[in-house]
Parts: C-alpha cells; structure tokens; sequence
C-alpha cells in the first residue's frame, strides 16, 4: 500500500514500519484523498464496478431470482405456457407430494441412502488408499492414475459403461454367472431390490478415486516430523495413524464430507442413464426433472420438490456454516 | 473526476459510480433478450421461403424429408428452410419452442398432443389445407386430424400399426397357429413354454412399451369410447373395467420375458429375432432389429387377439405422424402450399421409399411397392373402425410420463399390487387432470 510505502521510505527502518508509531494517525488521514485519487482513476472504477458488477449481476439473476422464483412457483401450477396460466395453489402441491407421490418419500430415503453409503464404503476405501500410496511405494504414480481415472470420466458416461455391465441379456455379469438364461435372470437395472445397489456400486467406483485424491492432498500436508516423532514415542503404524495422523486431518474430513453430501444431493446424472430413476432408484432429482423438464410441464409441481430438496439441502449447510463462523469467531 | 477534501466522500462517490455501473449493466443484460425478442418476432419474412422445424435427427428419415421438399420446391418454387433437432430434443422443448419463434410448420403427432397445442393457441387451424387434401384420407385419419373444435389441425404423413409380431418359420416348424381369441392366445402361451420358448418377448426399461399392452388388453376388453374416456381422465382407473384389464393381464404376464424392467425394447426384440421367443407385442418398428434380409423377410404379424366378442378386433392402434402449423408463421401463404403438398399422395411415395418400417396415412398412395408386411399393416389400418394413437399421445404427457410409466413398470414387476397401484393412479389423476 502506498501509506505503508512511504512510512517506509521515510523511516529506513522496516522494523519500525510494522508497527505504526502512536502518533503517526493523523498522517494517513491527509494524505487519503491522495491515495484514493492515485488508486481509482476512472478507468480504474469502470473496471472494477465491471468486475464486480457483472458478477453479482449474474449472480443474483442465475442464483438468487431463479431460487426465488422457484420457491414461489412451488405454491402455484403451472403448464409453463404464457404467464396467464399461472394459478395460485397454496400448499396443493406440498400437500399432494407428501401424501399422494408414490415415489417421493422412496426418493428422499435413496438420497439419504446414497449418502451414507458414500460415507461408509467408498470414503473409508479412498483414505485406505490414499495412506498407502502416501508411503511412496514402486509405481505409485500409477496406481494413482488409476483409481482417479474414473473420476475424469464423466457420469454419464459411468452410468453407460455400468449399464452395460448390468445388462440382464448380454451384460457381463449376468453373462459370467449364467444369469441370463428364462426363468435365471437377474434383473440388476430393473428389480428394485437391487437396482439402487448396483448404482451405488457404479458411484462408489467413481467416488473411492475422488476420496483418495482428497486424502492423499491431506496426507502430503502432514508434517514428517509428527510421524517422527510419535515413531520415537514407540507408537505402531495404526496407532500412529490414529493418534496422529488422522487428527491432523481435520480439515481434509471437513471438506471430504461436504463434497459426500453435495455429491449425494446432486446425484442424477448416473441414475438417469442407468434407468433412468425407475422403481427401487428414485431420486428427488430425478423427480424434479420428470415433472419439469420434458413435454410433461408440471413446472409449480416440480418447484415444490425442488424445494424439499432446497430445504433438505439448507439444513445440512446451516449448521456448518453455524460451526465454521463460530470457530472463526473464537479463532 | 470529481475532488472532494474530505476523504470520505470519495469512496462514497465511487460506491455510487459502481452502483450506477451496476445498473446500466443490468438494463444492458434485460435489454439483450429483450431485443433479440423484438428481432425474432419482428423480421420481415421471405416470401419465397417456408420454413420447417423437424424431429427427423435420423439419417434415413431426415433424407427422406429432405427428397419430399425437394420436390415441393421443383413444384412449386418456395424453398423449404428445414431446422432439423435431436427427436427427444425437439419433443421436451415443444412448449418453449412453440411460445417462442417456432417455424411455420412443424413435425409432431396426431392425437391428444396435437389437441393440446391447438386448444393452447399454439397453433393454427388447417381447414383451408384440407380442402384440397380431403379427398385423399379415410374418414378415421379425418378425426386424427382434429382439434377439440371441429377444426383440423394436422396434416397426417404416415402411420405404423402395434400388434404381436413372430417369425413365421418358428410357427410352422411347432405347428403353432395364429390364435384369433383370448383363450387360444393363454393356450399358445402355455404351449410355447413348453416348447422351451419365451411365449412373448417384453422389455420395459424404457417404461413406454407396458404402456402399448395396457392398450390392447383394453381396447379389446372394453372397446374404443372406453378407452378415449380413459386416457380423458374421465373414466375412473378404480373402474371394474381398468381392473379387468389388468386381471387379463395378470394372467399373461407369466408368459412374459421376465426381467423387463431392466430390459431394453430392441435387446426383447433381439430374443425374437434369435427365435428364443415366440411372440412380441411393439410397433411395425421392431423391423428394424431385423437387420438380415431374410430374417425380416421371416417376420410377421397378427392382430391382437379378440378378448370381448362386442368389440372384436375393430380398433387399432396407430400412432400417426405428421405436420402442424405454428401459430407464429411467417409465410402463411407458403406453409399452406407446403401442407397442401405435404397431403399428397406424392410426398408419402417419397418418403415410404426410405422407411419399409411405416405405411402411407392416405389411401391414394400407391401400394405397389409395398412390402409383405407393409400391405398387411395397411390393411389393418384400412379396415380399422378406430384408430387409437398410444396412451402416451392420447393422454396428458405429464400424467402418463410422471404417473403412469413408473405404476405400470410396479405392476409388472409385482402383479399382487394392483388394487394399490390403480388407487394411486386415480389419486394422482385426479391432481393432474383438475389443474388447468
């Protein structure tokens, strides 16, 4: 900054300069218009209400107006031709969607399924990984491209492959175990009683790769001397790990578990390709997308699951914004 | 710029300046759509030009559409400005597409979703077309053709008829016969499973076909005006009538290939084609699996047996394809030439000669060329009483997308369910069919 600039120049001493002699208040306040004339030239100002403005312009109207507008349109229906024929309903489509959708509470427990799987197996299997690559162990670098490599693949085209995995007919599984013969069959993509399983299979295989990337970031960042230490101490590997290293990666769980719940919230993409959210895979995504987008135009019916999912999505980033500010404040 | 001596006031100035900033970029951004808004709607139309929005993303039907408007254009000097999208594309933008600035004519359906565009002012009645068009289609095509207002609509370009289709060397190999009745259907099933066949091939992973069996159980049990009243929303889904349908159906659906859920339509036509099922109830389309020439030759169909004695065979299902005018045309004039082409028996010649899957909607087109299987496809259609369109195109879509491809694909799979499954359905139709 120019104020400290100068305190230097004047000074010589940088020593002095970090902390501001008591008296030298009044000094910046004079030369203020000085700076500010220097700092915000007109162009300076277009530029800069351009970079913020535009942004926020954006902002607003794709995030802001768009929620807005969504949770208004859930109290109404709406064929989504001409604004005429919007209709106020009230509650209607809140009141249908709990008691009337047959597919909506199986669609809130597959999300919260998916979830919890994602944490359970996949989270787990990606720090596993991720600790023994982190011990510089012969072809590292590939077994790390490796298991990443599915998460570079797009979902859709993981629902495709997977798809054809599951195929009853001519998919590999079925094929393998002779499961594809009348009366024989098992229905991987159709039976609801596996078909969720055989996704989370599918999404589990991308996320243990995202998960391993993660933790291995983590584990560079543990200080060597810690292990060292706690080596000396006569600690073994896992107590190490457990007592020391996974501590130290706080941060890392923190981040892992908000990218689990936005990646359960958001799962579509692969279902969709799959089957496409039949019997046994709803998802409340999937919900909103067949009511809204498509010649079906339910577009107030939809709203109001998108919605619920907004709700849903609220109450789980309210309480860690709540933790985050407050351990800023202390901090 | 402006100096102030009070350091305060310069930050103040330059909040305001940002804010200002910040407004003319926001009437810039609202002004960009809204200008594009006025030029879409605003430019003045080329006389010599009609333009098309098609859904033939398809190699051979967009060829086949491209050789029809040439020979308009040969005929009578407009160019035709085709804008070809993705068919799934086209058919989940309709509605915005039809708001915004559709082109003058545009491919879509004959049926309920034709009848819902036209009674939203969506688009623009024909009747002057079908003056000279009248002539050259049978009266069941006529009423496919019309709005809820008497009015006409569409102009129809071809139709495919859904019915049980087998290979004709499997049955005479078994000794099976074509059965004509309900009972001799069961019989066939059980005789086939026997035999070590899959009676009837089924997929459902795409959640439509289920929808094509619910309408031939139905029409036969219960006969056209029940099945209008039922796709209408006003006939009830907890009628004794929808639950004999699905008793019938419940009975049958042994015989089904099991797994449909999970199953593709073109993998169960694939078990036909490889002979390992013996039947298979889908659209003339399934010819296209058949990729060996003498495969196809071997294919062949029969009608949905009669199940009510009242009601016979005398309805089929067809769904037709065709041509809509917009309501925002710019070339009126041309557009009506180019339907009035469009009915023609010309233009189906055309297009029949790329697509030995469909038959000509008119009867003045000349069947010469037809294949085996085309001619019987057309005689079907032609010495139908109704024709019925398919549950998703003589319904709201909403209510048959959201509500019931996933009760139907239950049913399949857990027959036993039924009485839940209909009580469901009827509850959210209700919703459905009160709201607008």
């Amino acid at each position: 900054m120019t104020n400290a600039d100068t305190t230097i120049e004047k000074s010589g001493n940088p020593e002095e300069a970090a902390v501001p002699p008591p008296g030298s208040a009044h000094v910046p306040a004079k030369k203020v218009p000085q700076g500010h004339k220097r700092l915000l030239t007109k162009r300076d100002r277009l530029t800069l209400s351009l970079m913020a403005g535009l942004p926020t312009i954006l902002h607003i109207a794709l995030v802001w107006v768009t929620a807005l507008a969504s949770i208004l349109l859930a109290f109404t229906t709406w064929d989504g031709i001409g604004f005429a024929s919007i209709t106020w309903v009230g509650l209607d489509n809140f009141k249908e969607l709990f008691t009337n959708n047959p597919q909506f509470w199986p669609a809130v427990e597959h999300n919260v399924v998916w979830f919890v799987v994602l944490i359970l197996i996949p989270t787990p299997l990606g720090l596993f990984l991720a600790v023994q690559l982190d011990k510089n162990i012969r072809f590292s670098r590939v077994y790390q491209t490796a298991f990443f490599l599915p998460v570079v693949l797009s979902m859709a085209v993981i629902g495709f492959v997977w798809q054809l995995v599951y195929n009853p007919d001519t998919g590999l599984i079925n094929s393998l175990i002779g499961a594809n013969e009348p009366g024989k069959y098992i229905d991987w993509i159709g039976d609801p009683d596996l078909n969720l399983w055989a996704i989370l299979i599918a999404a589990s295989w991308r996320h243990t790769g995202y998960m391993m990337i993660l933790y291995l970031a983590g584990l560079k960042g543990v200080d060597p001397a810690l292990r060292e230490a706690s080596a000396l101490d006569g600690a073994g590997e896992w107590q190490t790990f457990k007592n020391v290293v996974f501590p130290t990666l706080r941060p890392t769980n923190t981040i892992v578990l908000v990218v689990t719940i936005i990646e359960a919230l958001r799962a579509f993409d692969l279902v969709f390709v799959f089957n496409k959210g039949a019997e046994g895979t709803e998802l409340l995504s999937i919900l909103v997308t067949n009511n809204i987008i498509g010649e079906s135009s339910r577009i107030g019916y939809g709203s109001a699951i998108a919605v619920v999912l907004l709700v849903i999505s609220l109450a789980v980033i309210i309480p860690y914004l709540i933790a985050t500010f407050r351990k800023e404040r202390r901090a | 710029m402006h100096v102030t001596p009070s350091g305060l006031s310069v930050p103040g100035t330059s909040r305001r300046t940002l804010l200002r900033g910040m407004g003319g970029a926001a009437a810039l951004g609202a002004g960009i759509p809204l200008l594009s808004a006025c030029g879409g709607s605003g430019t003045a139309a080329d006389p010599k030009t009609v333009t098309v929005g098609s859904n033939a993303s398809d190699a051979v039907p967009k060829k086949a559409f491209a050789d029809i408007y040439a020979a308009f254009t040969k005929d009578s000097g407009l160019k035709v400005d085709v804008n070809t999208k993705d068919h799934n594309t086209f058919q989940e933008q309709i509605n915005s597409y039809l708001q915004g600035t559709p082109d003058d004519v545009f491919h879509w359906f004959a049926g309920y979703r034709m009848q819902f565009f036209a009674a939203k002012g969506l688009a623009t009645p024909i009747d002057d077309v079908w003056k000279s068009i009248e002539g050259n289609f049978p009266d069941a095509m006529k009423k496919l053709s019309k709005g809820e207002d008497g009015k006409y609509y569409f102009v129809p370009l071809y139709t495919y008829p859904w019915a049980l289709f087998y290979r004709k060397s499997v049955f005479q190999e078994k000794g099976y016969e074509v059965p004509t009745t309900w009972d001799q259907l069961v019989a066939l099933c059980k005789q086939m499973q026997k035999d070590g066949l899959v009676p009837i091939a089924f997929g459902d992973k795409d959640a439509w076909p289920a929808m094509g069996t619910f309408d031939q159980l139905n029409f036969r049990a219960n006969g056209y005006d029940f099945h209008v009243e039922l796709m209408a929303g006003k006939a009830s889904w907890t009628d004794a009538k929808v639950r004999k349908v699905f008793d019938l159906w419940t009975e049958i659906l042994p015989y089904h290939q099991d797994g449909a859920v999970g199953r593709t339509w073109q993998d169960a036509a694939q078990t036909l084609a490889s002979k390992k099922a013996g039947m298979y109830l889908l659209g003339t389309f399934v010819g296209q699996q058949f990729t060996n020439e003498a495969d196809r030759e071997d294919l062949d169909f029969f009608a949905f047996p009669e199940i009510d004695p009242a009601y016979g065979q005398d309805t089929v299902e067809a769904p037709t394809d065709g041509f809509m005018l917009s309501k925002a045309k710019k070339n009126h004039e041309g557009a009506v030439k180019l339907l009035e082409y469009l009915g023609t028996p010309a233009a189906e010649e055309i297009y029949l000669k790329s697509d030995p899957n469909v038959v000509a909607a008119s009867t003045k087109a000349d069947t010469s060329s037809y294949s085996a299987l085309q001619k019987k496809a057309y005689e079907m259609i032609s010495g139908a009483k109704s024709l019925t369109q398919f549950m998703d195109r003589d319904s709201r879509p909403d209510f048959t997308s959201t509500v019931m491809q996933p009760a139907l694909q239950k049913f399949i799979r857990d027959p036993k369910q039924v009485d839940s499954i209909l009580s469901s359905i009827e509850r959210q139709k209700k919703t459905i069919f009160a709201s607008s």
